[in-house]
């Protein structure tokens, strides 16, 4: 039964991702203005990567949730939460109708993600760095157990600033946590303004090779190169892979796009529709 | 004299009995297993034990993460920190999610001694118990800190526990049974209830052994889970005996005593003297100097119920009575031999 229902799930071509990353992207927008807060800017930015993700790197089952030996995601950055419960919802974990419940009181689709509540949430994270740290004891659950799962955890960039990250930098490479992918979304935009004027977080290579990662730089809107580094990063041994992705805050919405204003807002009417009509049109 | 042995130190054998029994469990440190006593453990299990270095917020949040996983991790560093420094990991990535971690702290209260304020903590019991889902437990010797030991690690769920640096009197034989939750009246009595936590219980037992010998029937109730409180245990006490006394070694605002009364406030209003710090920070000292001066002393809790007694013998006095729980005879004495304050 299960071999078959993982043969039933073809992992998406390029073309095919570009198309699911523009849906999620709709449901972003959609979400968001559906709640009347949220976080859009960072969920655009990091479309992408969940997609390329949840739609081909990742081996997981949406019909056996909790399937032992799963690769597991861990959103460290909890509020980019529209993005990872349309992934979610889109991979068939639960239906798209609940995506429009985000942040409404009742709804299993908390305001940052709740693993007792969303299925396929493997953790609970919405303060910052600390989902970096609990990525970090799954992947040293697995050395244990000699298991073949893998973990990837997102960062942001402004997450960079807390210390805990860094912290969680220096064990992942002291326990030589190979089976351990992170991605950094590299916006460049904080709350506040740009990471360099809010606090300086570059040069993010060299800081992360100087605490022992392998570092991989890439566009994070280029499947293909996104598909090469998390091939990269398995193939990596003794180390664990950082994967620090260039993109855009709000990618895909034209008055988002490089816009610290909309880190955490939501459309309005008219916005929505705009935004929709960009992304390529809705039902 | 009884044994003496520190409840840390108990702990840290008690880990690696369980650790033989259950292969699940796996031990972080944050570059203190000397101190918190997991060293044994981690010369016993090398493959499961993990130092995390001085970082504890990344210690627990591994923690989560390898509970995530079925693991029972079990993490340790002093009181201060895995209370203080991490306290919002504990709270976003342990409790929210409810996950099967056990933080055991070590070093907590005043006697951790000569280190002074700055390791002293006094306020973990009130910073801990109000995180929803955590079970809060304190053990009083040796042999509670094994068997509690043993009880979170085969209950679910995120659970902080506190040991001290200092040698405590062993007040329990190896075949009492605890249970989280349940507390143990290590003393019956009928006059006035002293319930107390941690390494006090053994100041209470002697506190009630001289109060004994003037005539009081003291009750000695060991909380050693501060959360979920033992709500029968307390009403009862209120009801049954005319005064409750409360004595931790942790601050008064917050701890078991706030504990207590919330309970008694609800239930059964009750006049209770709490014993422990005031609102204040330590110093550095001897454990036992600080435990004086800081007025954490069976003496203190002697004296306290004694103050109670001859305040309430005032009041009652000018109506028709002393106000203590004796029958009184025709000449005013109420058969309590004196001890009650009565003449």
């Amino acid at each position: 039964m299960y071999l078959k229902r993982r043969e039933n799930f073809m992992k998406q071509s390029v073309k095919e991702l570009k198309v699911t990353a523009g849906e999620i992207r709709k449901d972003i927008v959609k979400m968001v203005h559906a709640s009347a807060s949220g976080h859009p800017g960072g969920s655009l930015s990091a479309a992408d990567i969940l997609s390329a993700l949840y739609f081909n790197v990742m081996n997981i089952d949406p019909e056996n949730v909790k399937m032992e030996e799963r690769d597991k995601f861990v959103l460290s950055k909890g509020h980019a939460a529209p993005v990872l419960y349309s992934s979610l919802a889109r991979r068939g974990y639960f239906s798209t109708d609940e995506l429009l419940t985000l942040r409404k009181i009742g709804s299993f689709l908390q305001g940052h993600p709740d693993m007792k509540g969303t299925p396929g949430v493997e953790m609970s994270t919405g303060s910052l760095g600390q989902g970096f740290s609990s990525s970090i004891g799954m992947a040293l659950s697995a050395k244990l157990d000699n298991s073949p799962s893998r973990t990837f955890v997102l960062l942001g960039d402004g997450e960079l600033n807390e210390g805990i990250v860094w912290e969680a930098a220096m064990s992942a490479a002291h326990y030589k946590l190979d089976n351990l992918t992170a991605v950094l979304d590299y916006n460049g935009l904080q709350i506040d303004g740009p990471n360099d004027k809010v606090m300086g977080v570059s040069p993010v290579d060299r800081k992360f090779e100087s605490f022992g990662w392998n570092v991989i730089k890439i566009d994070g809107h280029n499947f293909e190169e996104i598909l090469k580094a998390f091939d990269s990063a398995k193939s990596t041994k003794g180390i664990p892979t950082i994967i620090i992705a260039k993109t855009i805050k709000g990618k895909g919405v034209s008055f988002m796009e490089n816009n610290a204003g909309w880190h955490g807002k939501a459309p309005s009417d008219e916005e929505l529709e705009i935004a929709l009509k960009e992304l390529g049109g809705d039902k | 004299m009884s044994k003496m042995i520190a409840t840390r130190e108990a702990y840290g054998k008690a880990l690696v009995k369980y650790g033989k029994e259950n292969e699940n469990i796996v031990v972080l440190d944050a570059d203190l297993s000397k101190s918190t006593k997991t060293a044994e453990f981690s010369t016993t299990f090398p493959e499961r034990f993990f130092n995390m270095g001085i970082a504890e917020q990344n210690m627990l949040g591994t923690a989560a993460g390898l509970a995530t996983s079925g693991k029972i991790p079990v993490a340790s560093s002093f009181a201060m920190f895995a209370a203080g420094r991490a306290f919002e990991i504990v709270r976003n990535s342990i409790c929210y999610p409810k996950l099967n971690v056990k933080i055991c702290a070590t070093h907590a209260g005043l006697t951790v001694g000569e280190d002074g304020a700055s390791h002293q903590s006094i306020e973990d019991l009130a910073i801990m118990r109000s995180i929803p889902n955590l079970t809060v437990i304190n053990p009083a010797d040796a042999v509670s800190a094994d068997k509690l030991l043993g009880e979170m690690i085969s209950t679910y769920g995120p659970m902080y526990a506190r040991f001290g640096r200092a040698a405590v009197p062993v007040i329990y034989s190896e075949d009492q049974k605890f249970e989280i939750g349940k507390s143990i009246t290590v003393k019956e009595g009928e006059d006035i209830t002293i319930i107390a936590t941690g390494i006090m219980v053994n100041e209470a037992l002697e506190a009630a052994k001289e109060l004994e010998k003037i005539g009081l029937s003291i009750r000695v109730i060991d909380m050693h889970t501060i959360k979920p409180i033992d709500e029968e245990a307390i009403v009862k006490a209120a009801i049954e005996t005319k005064l409750i006394v409360t004595a931790e070694e942790h601050s008064i605002i917050g701890g078991l005593g706030s504990a207590v009364a919330e309970v008694t406030a609800k239930e059964a209003p009750t006049f209770i003297q709490m014993i422990g710090v005031n609102d204040t920070f330590g110093e550095s000292g001897k454990p036992n100097e600080l435990l004086e001066k800081y007025g954490l002393t069976s003496e203190n809790i002697y004296n306290t119920i004694m103050d109670s007694i001859e305040f309430d013998d005032e009041i009652e006095d000018e109506e028709n009575g002393c106000g203590c729980s004796g029958e009184h005879s025709h000449d005013g004495g109420c058969g309590n031999g004196g001890g009650c304050g009565c003449k």
